[in-house]
């Protein structure tokens, strides 16, 4: 019996020695390890626990691959130590990825990208910068770029020194009953076809909700968004990204600003005391930049906006930056800032039935077209020939 | 001594233990050898990195910089098969072919004759599904390399070639971050053994030769071209080797372009710095950023002709902080040389 147990215990021991010889006491590598070795279809479980990260974690070349933690708050990984990688979390082709249930923060660049996945899921997550806000902070929360089939539900993005949320150069998307604020932008939707933005809480940004289309990307002609049901509050805090970003051109007091994106309907969302710009509809022309790419429309088309309740109190818009200057100085409306401003920039070429915004049903809304294609000089808040029916964007998946 | 009762406690804890860690690391790939010596890439001692028969050295006029790293390169053919040439990117190497490289540090760059301390051997290895990576990490007796899934990091010093003390840390990628890099189309591949880059002389024991020749001379290679007609990439850093535009577009190249093509991880940037781009807004000359963040580093564009300090690539070259620097991954340190190569490039555009 002794000898068995000897022999018993030799072998155990063996094992162990051998097996740590690969494995090591450090967060970073038992994490890592676990998701290069997922099989496809499990579950890569972290446990409650705050876990300090030096390095980017990465999964990639999975499907059916779900990352869960233990609930946000309970586990919590935290980036701000790292000294390698220029994310939290990366995934990258992928099918099928499910990212939920706990807290990132204070990572060097963005919270979680995701490149290439077709069904990337983010569901109860909370990506955040913790301490003020401040341009130090990485740029996107949660950062989907070229991926189909995107959901984004009940997550939280706090502190971001570009976008919350922001889906790039992707399709069929769905944000829902999300929550952004002290971020630059709060929800940012960019060059991305089919996307359904409702039941969202943007607030305490510098702009609440943007949908973006701009030139030189590989995915063109964003449009089909649909941006509903959202609460676009307070968004006035002042503008803290780097320069050189296109977000750093939003003004303080965005609630939500359509740039250059075509087929968007805006309706039943109440958009409250936002400074300068309830809703903004603008040209790329509005960012003075050149515009290189010929396949690029920096027009606004089919821009509908109906249904929704504006209410803002008297007050001066932003008086920083390139439209800071402009409200004081071209547009001058004082304290009575209208609720939707459009810049009037229209494309001579284009058949005279395209609309470019079609408002209507808006409750409590002052409205300006600021002719800035003509320096200003007919500004016009006389809302009636806008007032128009679109045909509806198609909801996602529909 | 212990008793059988103390014994068999030990044992109970062992095993929870065992079955813990072996719960986690189970799926540790069984059929990969564990340590690099397995393979026989070597002859004699390993350290010494002297090839054994069927493994070719090669180098690259101008290399990937990896934190001052000096590299050894290799290539090993399946018996009695070849490469194809291939006039614009890397060779088409047959199932089989293993391509190998070691990263070290001389003790002193003035004097290879103090030695110098292997970190790591990378394999990519040409299977019939594709390329695969491997790392293996050299222990701290220079006696073999174990294979890492997860990575690694150490301490490593140097005299440098001015004769200033060095010491850095070193990062040794996990096997994801291998595609961070080699990968076009989410498919995994080489960077390196393009024709431009082995265009070039190599010492094999009986005087220099250039690499195309002696690889189409050992049958490694098919449908060589004449070589007068190959393009030839320049030395980064030597000038008799092209102009300052040419060195400077093939360090952008081998230093960026891997990632920053548009098959590439970077094609989202819209910023394509390979050596076949032609147009001057995809290049970043006054090309403003996709989604820099603070890589910005409240710059306006990518390339201002003849303001490198106004340019956002120079500032994200200069950087090491994770969130800023470029290249992403594999970088602890600054290029200075390199840095110094770029800023003369943007000085002299217009």
């Amino acid at each position: 019996m002794k000898s068995y147990l000897h022999l018993y215990l030799w072998w155990l021991m063996s094992l162990l020695v051998t097996t740590t010889a690969v494995a090591q006491p450090d967060v970073q590598k038992k994490i890592q390890t676990d998701l290069i070795l997922a099989e496809d279809g499990t579950t890569v479980q972290l446990p409650a626990g705050t876990f300090s990260l030096a390095g980017s974690l990465s999964l990639q070349d999975k499907k059916n691959v779900t990352i869960r933690g233990a609930g946000v708050g309970k586990t919590v990984l935290s980036f701000r130590g790292q000294t390698e990688g220029a994310e939290g979390l990366r995934v990258t082709n992928g099918t099928n990825i499910t990212i939920e249930n706990m807290t990132l923060q204070d990572s060097k660049g963005d919270c979680i990208k995701t490149m290439n996945v077709d069904g990337i899921t983010f569901r109860n997550l909370l990506v955040e910068w913790t301490g003020d806000p401040k341009a130090t902070n990485g740029s996107y929360g949660l950062y989907p770029v070229q991926c189909q089939n995107v959901q984004i539900l009940s997550c939280t993005a706090v502190g971001a020194s570009d976008a919350g949320i922001y889906v790039g150069q992707s399709r069929q998307i769905v944000v829902r009953n999300c929550t952004a604020y002290h971020n630059v932008a709060g929800i940012e939707i960019e060059n991305s076809v089919g996307a359904d933005v409702s039941e969202n809480h943007a607030y305490a940004n510098t702009g609440g909700i943007l949908v973006f289309d701009l030139p030189d990307l590989v995915q063109k002609k964003g449009g089909q968004v649909r941006v509903f049901n959202n609460l676009i509050e307070h968004n006035n805090l002042d503008n803290f990204a780097p320069k050189g970003n296109i977000v750093a051109r939003v003004p303080a007091g965005t609630g939500m600003m359509i740039l250059a994106t075509n087929d968007v309907e805006i309706f039943n969302n109440r958009i409250i005391d936002n400074k300068s710009l309830g809703t903004g509809v603008i040209s790329y022309f509005m960012t003075e930049e050149p515009i290189r790419d010929s396949l690029y429309n920096p027009y606004p088309t089919n821009i509908a906006i109906h249904d929704n309740t504006y209410s803002r109190l008297p007050g001066y818009p932003t008086r920083k930056g390139r439209m800071g200057l402009m409200f004081r100085f071209k547009l001058r409306f004082g304290k009575n800032v209208p609720d939707i401003i459009w810049d009037g920039v229209t494309n001579d070429k284009a058949p005279a039935s395209q609309r470019t915004i079609c408002l209507k049903n808006n409750k409590n809304a002052t409205f300006a077209n600021i002719d800035a294609g003509n320096n200003f000089k007919a500004i016009s808040r006389d809302a009636t020939p806008y007032t128009c029916d679109l045909p509806p964007v198609a909801a996602v998946g529909k | 001594m212990p008793t059988k009762k103390n014994l068999f406690l030990v044992s109970l804890g062992l095993f929870a233990l065992v079955g813990l860690l072996s719960a986690t690391y189970k799926s540790v790939p069984t059929a990969v050898p564990e340590r690099l010596s397995a393979y026989g890439f070597f002859a004699g001692n390993i350290a010494e990195q002297k090839p054994a028969e069927g493994v070719m050295p090669y180098r690259l006029n101008t290399p990937l910089f990896s934190d001052y790293a000096e590299k050894l390169r290799f290539v090993k053919l399946p018996a009695g098969q070849a490469a194809q040439y291939n006039a614009a990117e890397v060779m088409d190497f047959p199932v089989g072919t293993t391509l190998i490289k070691t990263f070290y540090f001389p003790v002193d760059f003035r004097d290879a004759a103090k030695g110098r301390k292997l970190m790591e051997t990378r394999l990519l290895l040409r299977e019939t599904s594709g390329w695969k990576a491997l790392e293996y990490v050299w222990n701290e007796d220079q006696t073999d390399a174990i294979l890492e899934v997860a990575g690694d990091r150490k301490m490593v010093a140097y005299v440098d070639a001015e004769g200033r003390k060095h010491e850095q840390e070193y990062v040794m990628p996990n096997l994801n971050q291998c595609k961070s890099c080699h990968n076009r189309n989410e498919v995994m591949t080489p960077i390196g053994p393009s024709a431009r880059q082995l265009n070039g002389l190599l010492d094999y024991g009986q005087g220099a030769a250039n690499q195309l020749v002696a690889w189409q001379k050992q049958g490694m290679l098919t449908d060589v071209p004449d070589i007068n007609t190959v393009p030839k990439a320049p030395v980064w850093n030597d000038p008799a080797t092209g102009s300052l535009n040419d060195r400077a577009r093939i360090w952008l190249d081998i230093n960026c372009a891997h990632c920053h093509r548009p098959e590439g991880p970077a094609g989202t940037s819209g910023l394509n710095l390979s050596i076949h781009e032609k147009s001057p807004a995809a290049l970043g000359l006054l090309k403003t950023p996709v989604a820099a963040g603070r890589g910005s580093g409240n710059r306006r564009y990518d390339i201002v002709p003849g303001q490198p300090d106004q340019s956002i690539l120079l500032y994200r070259l200069e950087s090491t902080d994770p969130g800023i620097m470029m290249p992403e991954v594999s970088r602890k340190v600054t290029h200075r040389e390199g840095v110094a190569l770029i800023r003369a490039w943007i000085q002299s555009l217009n």
